[in-house]
């Protein structure tokens, strides 16, 4: 029982940081704009936060470092493609590239370091419930955060007037523009706290999942993170869903490795990136469908004529 | 607030289209200065060791040649893919599998030797290039799958094959366990230009030979019309009769040989056997480079040679100043941030409103007003 519970416990500390970064790309791409920069702000919010935690010996102060350094690191691209309309594609990969290089040269003097952990929770009484109670009530903060974020986009998106408007420009920024609605406006917001999660989701890495800075360790999961947006056909509770089969996959492989199962470690640990694949393929196979979900103007530049 | 505002130009400007590149680098310069002075070091001294110091002798010049072909050879053939609005981000993972596929002569029949096997390696090298690059190009056209994505993903996994390879079967018995192949035979390692002068080899012409062709492709034949036709208005690409499908298959076959040929040239040329590690970045960068070279191929051959001077620069700094080479990274990454920005001035011009438009304008913007209304 208790090794299923750990299973489980290391299984939504892998999934936190998938579903924080795809629950704000979420929201990005639903105002019709494709940010690829997750990689990149993700790694700038694990260095950032690292470093702030590191500095100061707070790790709450390194996770509020952690989601600044994301926002403002989206900044950049915001400026880019909706001040100056350039290319979406082109600039995320260039935020990417940037990002995983700042965070690489910031990080030189972190390398090695001992970092600090963000406690879990636990609460007296309630987290020593036999099962249930470290489930429920004695995981790290972030997992909390990233459960209450993903219920309040789905209300944000859904069921306020402000969702729909974000939807609305997401579907024809024409129309919502005609209709006088500040579409640069609204994507800035955006844009902004995708990045934010992005970097919250990089602090989760560096303050919860492993405590220290490693180069690159983003791993690729900022790039899983936006599959899993297109897995979850823009919507948050399969975004949910996704980001804990792929915590699922990645602690699998993880455990299939230490277990010492006859298979070499690279094809295990080349699973979660091929799964990606596989699932990517699995759903855009329905043309209709992913044409149907997927935001109208995503990834069009929006030059508003005056 | 400060605004800025962009007001579409009536046709695309000739003179900002030639001297963006250069704004771009200009501005590169001075965001860099400011880092080198943040750093604590002499930015002109800085500036010095990073771009003037590695080129200012004959055996440098190759070694920048060294770094600058396979960032070209990729380069341009992503600027076909990127021309015809098909995003190939994969070339890192396609230039390593380039680099497995020539080295299975090599490494599997050692005794092979003679005038062969080079022109073999070379022709695995792109033949598996393109194979792993037929993947993303395969999965777009049959199950509609984001290339993007899936052409990414396949960059781990080509790491992560790569260095199973040279950790398991293809690990040199007397390396001392070291995770390497075997040094590969005289004829499998690709001469030298100028032995005499400095290491260059011939990848450097493989690569200006690669962007001359695709310079003729793109501007003299039916192919590379198709290409910008689909590129800017597929709609207008199949009215032509031009199919998306296969210029898909023909973008990713055709960039993914190219990097498969860096691959193997960079093995068998610059570095001699395999290992776990064999490119730092140039799959990247040659992105970088694509775009900073207005994916013309001539302009590629340009921007090659300044990106390669980027990571020479790097690698001095790191030796004489300390700092980390990773600064090669933020160098790359800020240029193409400017280069993208920049293009910008060639569709519109900008023009920034601040606050201080309440006095002047206001009575313009007034006027203006009601106008507005009539024409809604």
């Amino acid at each position: 029982m208790d090794i299923t519970v750990n299973i489980l416990l290391t299984i939504a500390t892998a999934a936190t940081p998938l579903l924080i970064a795809a629950i704000g790309e979420l929201v990005v791409e639903r105002s019709g704009v494709l940010n690829l920069g997750v990689e990149g702000m993700m790694v700038m919010g694990a260095v950032g936060g690292f470093g702030a935690g590191y500095l100061t010996g707070s790790p709450w102060v390194g996770l509020l470092a952690a989601i600044a350094v994301g926002a403002l690191f989206s900044l950049l691209f915001a400026v880019m493609t909706l001040s100056l309309a350039t290319n979406q594609v082109a600039t995320g990969l260039s935020l990417t590239l940037l990002g995983l290089g700042l965070s690489g040269m910031m990080g030189t003097r972190f390398v090695g370091q001992p970092g600090v952990r963000l406690p879990n929770l636990d609460i007296p009484g309630l987290s020593s419930i036999p099962v249930v109670g470290r489930l429920l009530f004695g995981q790290d903060p972030v997992f909390y955060i990233s459960i209450a974020l993903t219920a309040a986009v789905m209300w944000f998106l859904f069921k306020t007037r402000t969702g729909l408007t974000l939807r609305s420009i997401g579907d024809s920024h024409t129309s919502a523009h005609a209709l006088g609605i500040k579409v640069i406006r609204y994507r800035y917001l955006a844009v902004i706290f995708g990045g934010a999660c992005a970097g919250l989701a990089g602090g989760h890495l560096s303050l919860v999942y492993t405590p220290q800075w490693v180069e690159n360790m983003s791993a690729g999961r900022g790039w899983i993170a936006l599959a899993l947006v297109v897995f979850a056909s823009w919507r948050p509770w399969r975004v949910l869903a996704g980001a804990y089969i792929f915590g699922a996959v990645w602690i699998g492989q993880l455990h299939a490795q230490a277990f010492g199962i006859p298979v070499p470690s690279q094809m295990l640990s080349s699973l979660p990136y091929l799964a990606t694949v596989v699932v990517l393929v699995l759903i855009s196979r329905n043309k209709r469908l992913t044409m149907m979900n997927t935001p109208a103007s995503l990834g069009q530049p929006f030059v508003p004529d005056r | 607030m400060m605004r800025l505002e962009l007001v579409k130009r009536p046709q695309r400007s000739a003179l900002f289209s030639m001297l963006s590149p250069f704004i771009a680098f200009a501005l590169t310069i001075i965001a860099g200065a400011i880092m080198f002075a943040l750093l604590g070091v002499n930015p002109l001294n800085a500036f010095k060791i990073y771009f003037i110091e590695p080129i200012s002798q004959v055996w440098q010049l190759h070694e920048l040649a060294i770094k600058a072909a396979p960032l070209i050879l990729i380069a341009v053939g992503l600027s076909v893919c990127y021309k015809a609005n098909i995003w190939n981000i994969g070339a890192e993972g396609q230039f390593i599998f380039g680099a497995i596929f020539g080295s299975i002569i090599p490494v599997l029949f050692p005794q092979f030797e003679g005038p062969l096997v080079l022109p073999l390696m070379l022709l695995l090298g792109m033949v598996g290039g393109a194979a792993y690059a037929a993947i993303p190009a395969l999965l777009k056209t049959r199950f509609n799958t984001n290339e993007i994505l899936t052409s990414l993903m396949l960059v781990y996994v080509a790491q992560l094959f790569l260095d199973w390879l040279v950790r398991g079967p293809w690990r040199d018995p007397q390396g001392h366990g070291f995770p390497q192949t075997i040094q590969f035979g005289d004829s499998a390692v690709l001469p030298e230009l100028m032995p005499d002068a400095g290491r260059a080899n011939w990848g450097f012409v493989f690569a200006l030979v690669a962007a001359v062709l695709i310079w003729i492709l793109m501007g003299r034949m039916l192919k590379g019309f198709e290409v910008r036709v689909l590129g800017s208005s597929p709609r207008a690409g199949r009215f032509a009769g031009f199919g998306l499908n296969r210029m898909v298959f023909f973008a990713f076959l055709l960039s993914g040989a190219l990097a498969g040929l860096a691959g193997i040239s960079e093995v068998s040329g610059a570095i001699g056997q395999l290992q776990p590690v064999i490119s730092p970045g140039y799959g990247f960068t040659a992105i970088i480079v694509a775009f900073l070279g207005r994916l013309n191929p001539l302009g590629i051959v340009a921007a090659g040679l300044v990106l390669a001077l980027t990571y020479l620069g790097g690698e001095a700094v790191q030796s004489a100043l300390g700092i980390s080479d990773k600064v090669a990274r933020v160098f790359q990454g800020m240029l193409l941030f400017f280069v993208l920005g920049c293009d910008t001035l060639i569709h519109y011009r900008i023009r920034l409103i601040g606050l201080a438009l309440t006095k002047q304008e206001a009575p313009a913007k007034l006027e203006a007003a009601p106008k507005l209304k009539e024409a809604r």
